[in-house]
């Protein structure tokens, strides 16, 4: 459950974000193709290498998203209704790798903020990626 | 038998002989009882956890934090063969303390995202994999005695 104050941190957090989200989403992903092999299989078509173009738009699709739904977190299953389409028919990613994905993004974002990453903000932050990740695989079956 | 490379080797003492451990220590216990409220319930002595403010403040958080980051020095020092490092303490969570081993990852995943707080940058993927595996024969050795 999120509270008022924590849906505005975690809104905050991925509005300051957005400048550099090609930066955060490719480190996320990097950091997970590195620490979960099996995650690299669903991106053999693509060049995900570091520094890659394909690393970095794809990253940079993920943490928009990632800023779009935090604007207004009670919407979540409106805002996500073509992203949860798109991973049921098309995409079929094995939700437990949104798991992997998750904790990733969150190492990301402590080497990124620091100590501004504090204790509050992470668990606000958890909560909200476990959030997203289910409203994604909500159409799954 | 886990094989290490000697970039995993080198890494885990690096990261070791790096970290302070009377800051991460307890920064990663407080966290743990922060973004896991659940876990305080084998805590019930330690007084006031009522909110972040006050586990980040309590002082028996702080010196049970360094004690168990401390007790990883074991396994660094030990790591051809954690499993058997850890057997007594394996045996010590199951029968006596009755923790959860489901817990012992928790404590683990938020110990990565403190590390990686304190090291920024130079806690790459390549790094952070090599803590992850690390601690996932840690936690993987304090789950084994239990029956």
């Amino acid at each position: 459950m999120l509270s008022n104050k924590e849906k505005m941190l975690i809104a905050e957090i991925w509005e300051s974000l957005t400048p550099v989200a090609e930066e955060i989403g490719a480190d996320a992903l990097l950091r997970m193709f590195a620490c979960f092999p099996g995650s690299k299989t669903y991106f053999s078509h693509l060049d995900i290498s570091r520094g890659s173009p394909h690393l970095l738009s794809h990253g940079k699709k993920i943490v928009l998203a990632l800023a779009e739904g935090s604007k207004d977190i009670s919407q979540l299953t409106v805002t996500l209704t073509p992203l949860q389409i798109m991973h049921a028919y098309q995409l079929r990613i094995d939700p437990t790798n949104f798991k992997l994905l998750s904790h990733c993004m969150l190492v990301a974002l402590s080497c990124h903020m620091r100590d501004d990453f504090t204790a509050v903000a992470h668990a606000a932050m958890d909560k909200y990626l476990s959030a997203f990740a289910a409203v994604l695989s909500e159409k799954y079956r | 038998m886990v094989e290490w490379t000697d970039f995993e080797r080198a890494t885990i003492k690096d990261i070791f002989s790096k970290l302070e451990y009377d800051v991460v220590g307890p920064a990663t216990l407080a966290r743990c009882l922060v973004v896991y409220p659940w876990t305080q319930r084998y805590f019930g002595k330690f007084g006031n956890l009522y909110n972040a403010a006050a586990i980040a403040e309590n002082a028996m958080v702080s010196k049970h934090g360094t004690t168990i980051l401390h007790g990883l020095d074991r396994a660094v020092k030990n790591m051809d063969d954690i499993k058997n490092t850890y057997a007594e303490l394996s045996v010590l969570h199951s029968e006596k303390l009755h923790v959860d081993p489901d817990n012992f990852q928790l404590l683990a995943d938020c110990l990565t995202i403190v590390v990686a707080g304190r090291f920024g940058n130079t806690f790459t993927g390549e790094v952070q994999a090599a803590f992850q595996k690390f601690l996932s024969v840690v936690v993987s050795s304090l789950g084994r005695q239990y029956h």
